[in-house]
């Protein structure tokens, strides 16, 4: 059996064909996938853990189902990498947090739902920055993730460890999660795609919150058409999710065939301070792809740009304070022995259990938020994200989609920032802004530096125009190289 | 702790209260407030739970349309204003049977505002303001008692983690304890008539605390409050308020400062007690529930919710008067509570003599349930049996005094009148006839009182009433027989 070496290489559609054809089961993949994916996995950590149990029994689902004639999904058989801090039923979610290292959850992400009924078989739960707090993926309790592009370097996060998996081959695709750009920041870092959608389109129940009104479920895959259909698959209105929107999905896939001559594309100025950068002129070049499609491009101004960081770390770190209050030690939690009163067993046991990130982000969220500092913080800021969001609703008026960096720099070294968060907070300068709007964005491979390093070329749309999105993704990625 | 030496009514008298109440309402919903669990009392520990009410990672609140109906309702019912846009947020603070580590509720934008709720005290009628209702999710409990180890342990039960409440925050309109008694008899007897509480206080679905403070009569600015907490009875309230007015009054008598705290009444002792001041310095973060879109209440919702809205005790009470010729002490009383209401309109309905209806609901029904400590919805006699009997009356088939015994068998028995007349041959005797031969057998046996009556000593009338009466063994009717014996008398 030569699957081994496919595996790196599969996409969904050559799954498909693979079992339509009958050339190997769904089960003999996932069997080979799991040995593949563990067997790789010390490179990178970027799984934290595998659930081949049920991974086997959604193989063998698919199996049954090509068996009896039955459409399989859009995902049979295609193996799946979710980030830890998406619940899986019966299958430990830690958020890469010792506070629930040893947490089982009794029900599904709906995310989740949506792949097994589409037929995905996941492998594995994903490392990532604890509770999603972080840019880099050192902040996980149980190890950071090694850029499989380059081993001393980190693979970004906070979804770090999905966009590792795919890019190192472990996974076909992966969920992520987004809330300030860590799905597109990792995507980028690893030469991978990575979309997160509007704020809505995909259900957040089950997504372990960090910041709820900026968190978002994001999908990375190693093509643009691949994302495409992982995106059709958990995309939509959830009763459970009440922030979720009753808009209807359009057909990503056929949408990637449209043209998009004459589509007119923005390019921020506050996006490109600094052009003669490696990241920038990668983008750049870019852009000149799009122009030769027949692309429109113009510069525009989003002029509050620059508050973007202040806001969204008052906002985030808020509603992280928020968030996390229920890691108390009282039930399902890590909870620190031999506390004598109540308060101290609530001290002890966040005090070991969160890492040092989270706590100091649950400090700056309880200190924006209390009495005398929540308007002159909390309630600023919220104004500033108004005033953020204005900023894109001008901008598509004008133009049909954004182009920006990801990242000011490509992957950096482990540990070269970590004791320097103000330094770390600044790099999330660009995809933060999408976040605050809810804007849909994506990061698309553009290049690489030449110490070899990938960068990811951001593209933005109107509310609920993934599809748009995805169309001048796919145009790009066809017409590069 | 030593008590106070409590000032005497004289001193009182110099000084005037002012009380606001907190009340929290459980709302009845049939499921909890932010999911789809049952709100069932008394189940085992935690079986009435989900991931959402559980506070598990990454569940998320849904909105119980019920439940903000009925918390439109309860702001209707006490004139309230409901805002077209209101918001949930979150109050964060740690407790034990807090599994989000904060409750969802509302804050700067509740639900409704600015209503008021009428209230009679010392004979006098008076408008108590409503500041405002929102709606919120009530924790769950701490056991700290009643298991083996519960010397080091305290264990909690969610079953009741995510039920609804409304929390109806009174003006400082208040001025004595019977005034806040009146004020919280009123709001249970609105929210039990529109059905959104049972409010039954012994399950805990009306909790209250007050906003106390107290100063010289005349004074105009406000004294320094103390928050009392644990008033969950009726009688609890009025005791821990007649002791809180004392205490400031005598701290304040004596030189002393009236500190502003937090206050739990003891009903052992009788007396309120402060908490440690650590316990309640909560700074507890609201901001808005970003996981819930902002409540949005049109017109058109509001409206239809508002054409649901049954009779309000008020209301009803106008009607009785103008209706049914009742009077005002009557209609008060028979609208008392919404089932007491539906009963009298039955018997009055049933019987088509809703004056005898109202005498009869509030006499002998109400002595009898009451010896038997009975609610109106246990009576054993049906209003439509009720009905029937004084349908007997009103129609002249049976006397009253008739009616009574009757009634008693009713009681004891659960028959129906009609079928106790019949078996019993209880025939009042209404015919001319019948009555005539009676009376003449009467006035032949008493010739001297016809002699006196017929000389101008009318009073004797009422005697030879009664020897008819008693010659027929109670069954003649007194008013034929009256108008009989007059005829025959000359």
């Amino acid at each position: 059996m030569t699957l081994a070496l496919e595996i790196p290489k599969l996409t969904i559609g050559s799954i498909r064909e693979g079992l339509l054809k009958r050339r190997f089961s769904a089960t003999e993949l996932t069997r080979e996938a799991l040995r593949f994916a563990e067997a790789e996995n010390p490179k990178t950590n970027a799984y934290l853990h595998f659930c081949p149990e049920r991974a086997l029994s959604a193989a063998r689902s698919v199996d049954e189902k090509l068996a009896r004639g039955e459409d399989p999904g859009l995902l049979a058989g295609v193996p799946v990498a979710v980030k830890d801090v998406i619940v899986t039923k019966g299958v430990r979610t830690t958020a890469a947090s010792k506070m629930l290292a040893d947490y089982i959850p009794p029900y599904d992400a709906t995310a989740v739902e949506c792949l097994d009924a589409a037929g995905a078989v996941i492998l594995g739960k994903t490392n990532c920055d604890e509770f999603a707090m972080g840019s880099s993926n050192e902040n996980s309790a149980f190890g950071p993730v090694r850029n499989p592009v380059d081993p001393e370097r980190v693979p970004g996060g906070s979804s770090g460890g999905s966009a590792a998996a795919v890019a190192q081959g472990t996974a076909v695709v992966s969920l992520g999660s987004d809330t300030g750009g860590s799905v597109r920041q990792p995507a980028s870092f690893c030469g991978v795609v990575g979309l997160t959608p509007t704020y809505g389109r995909v259900s957040r129940y089950g997504l372990i919150a960090f910041a709820s009104s900026l968190d978002h479920i994001g999908v990375v895959a190693r093509n643009v058409s691949d994302t495409a259909t992982l995106l059709q698959v958990i995309a939509g209105r959830d009763e459970r999710d009440s922030t979720s929107a009753a808009v209807p999905v359009p057909d990503y896939m056929a949408a990637l065939n449209g043209g998009v001559r004459g589509m007119k594309i923005g390019l921020p100025r506050e996006y490109f301070k600094d052009p003669d950068s490696e990241t920038s002129k990668l983008v750049l070049d870019g852009v000149e792809v799009l122009k030769r499609l027949g692309c429109e491009v113009r510069e525009i101004s989003m002029p509050h740009t620059e508050y973007a960081v202040a806001a969204y770390y008052i906002i985030c770190t808020a509603e992280a304070s928020s968030n996390l209050a229920r890691y108390d030690g009282v039930r399902y939690t890590f909870r620190s022995r031999d506390s004598e009163t109540l308060a101290d067993m609530y001290r002890n046991t966040r005090g070991e259990g969160f890492g040092a990130e989270c706590k100091r982000r649950i400090m700056l969220g309880t200190y924006v938020l209390s009495a005398g500092y929540y308007d002159a913080y909390y309630l600023k800021a919220q104004k500033v994200r108004t005033l953020i969001a204005r900023d894109f609703t001008e901008a598509f008026r004008e133009v049909d989609a954004l182009i920006a960096p990801v990242s000011p720099f490509p992957a950096f070294k482990l540990g070269e920032k970590l004791d320097d968060p103000m330094q770390m907070y600044l790099s999330d300068i660009y995809t933060i802004t999408a976040s605050l709007a809810g804007v849909p964005c994506m990061s698309v491979p553009c290049g690489v530096t030449s110490g070899g390093l990938p960068v990811g070329m951001q593209i933005l749309t109107r509310h609920f125009d993934e599809a748009g999105m995805l169309r001048l993704a796919y145009a790009f990625e066809r017409n590069r190289a | 702790m030593s008590s106070h030496v409590l000032p005497d009514t004289e001193v009182l008298a110099r000084y005037e209260a002012v009380i606001g109440l907190e009340v929290h309402v459980q709302l009845a919903t049939r499921s909890k407030i932010y999911c789809a669990c049952p709100t069932s009392f008394g189940d085992p520990p935690n079986t009435n739970v989900c991931p959402v009410c559980l506070g598990l990672p990454g569940a998320l609140p849904v909105l119980n349309r019920a439940a903000v109906e009925m918390a439109m309702k309860a702001a209707m019912a006490l004139n309230c204003r409901i805002r077209p846009v209101s918001r949930l947020a979150r109050k964060n603070y740690f407790y034990p049977d807090l599994p989000k580590g904060y409750q969802i509720s509302q804050y700067d934008e509740p639900l409704a505002e600015h209503g008021y709720i009428e209230v009679t005290s010392g004979g006098s009628r008076r408008r108590i303001g409503i500041t405002r209702i929102h709606l919120e999710d009530d924790a769950g409990k701490s056991l700290h008692e009643g298991f083996s180890d519960s010397s080091r342990y305290t264990y909690v039960d969610l079953n009741r983690s995510g039920t609804p409440l409304i929390e109806i925050v009174s003006e400082p309109d208040i001025r004595t304890s019977e005034e806040a008694y009146e004020y919280l008899t009123a709001l249970k007897q609105v929210l039990q008539y529109i059905g959104v509480s049972t409010c039954d206080m012994e399950k805990g679905h009306l909790r209250c605390d007050a906003n106390v403070s107290v100063r010289p009569r005349g004074e105009t600015k406000f004294g320094t409050k103390a928050e009392v907490k644990n008033l969950n009875s009726f009688r609890f309230l009025k005791q821990a308020l007649d002791y809180e007015i004392s205490r400031q009054v005598s701290l304040i008598e004596s030189g002393e400062e009236v500190i502003q705290e937090t206050r739990l009444y003891d009903p052992d002792t009788g007396e309120t007690v402060g908490m440690r001041s650590k316990e309640h310095a909560h700074d507890y973060r609201y901001f808005p529930e970003p996981d819930l879109l902002p409540l949005t209440i049109s017109d058109e919702w509001r409206e239809r919710v508002r054409a649901e809205m049954p009779e309000l005790p008020a209301q009803k009470r106008a009607r009785f008067i103008e209706t049914y010729g009742l009077r005002e002490y009557d209609a008060q009383v028979l609208t008392a509570t919404r089932e007491l209401s539906e009963y009298f309109e039955r018997v009055a309905e049933v019987s088509g003599d809703a004056r005898a209806a109202a005498n009869w609901v509030m006499g002998d029904l109400a002595a009898a349930l009451n010896a038997e400590g009975k609610e109106i919805s246990e009576s054993p006699v049906s209003a439509e049996q009720l009905g029937e009997l004084v349908a007997l009356i009103s129609k002249g088939e049976i006397s009253g005094k008739m009616a009574k015994d009757i009634f008693q068998k009713m009681l004891a028995t659960g028959e129906s009148a009609r079928a106790i007349v019949e078996r019993e041959g209880l025939r009042q005797i209404s015919d001319t006839g019948e009555l005539e031969a009676l009376i003449n057998q009467v006035l032949e046996q008493h010739p001297r009182q016809v002699e006196q009556y017929r000389s101008g000593k009318t009073q004797v009338l009422g005697y030879l009433v009664g020897q008819v009466m008693k010659a027929s063994r109670g069954q003649a009717n007194p008013a034929a027989v009256n108008k009989l014996l007059r005829a025959k008398l000359g």
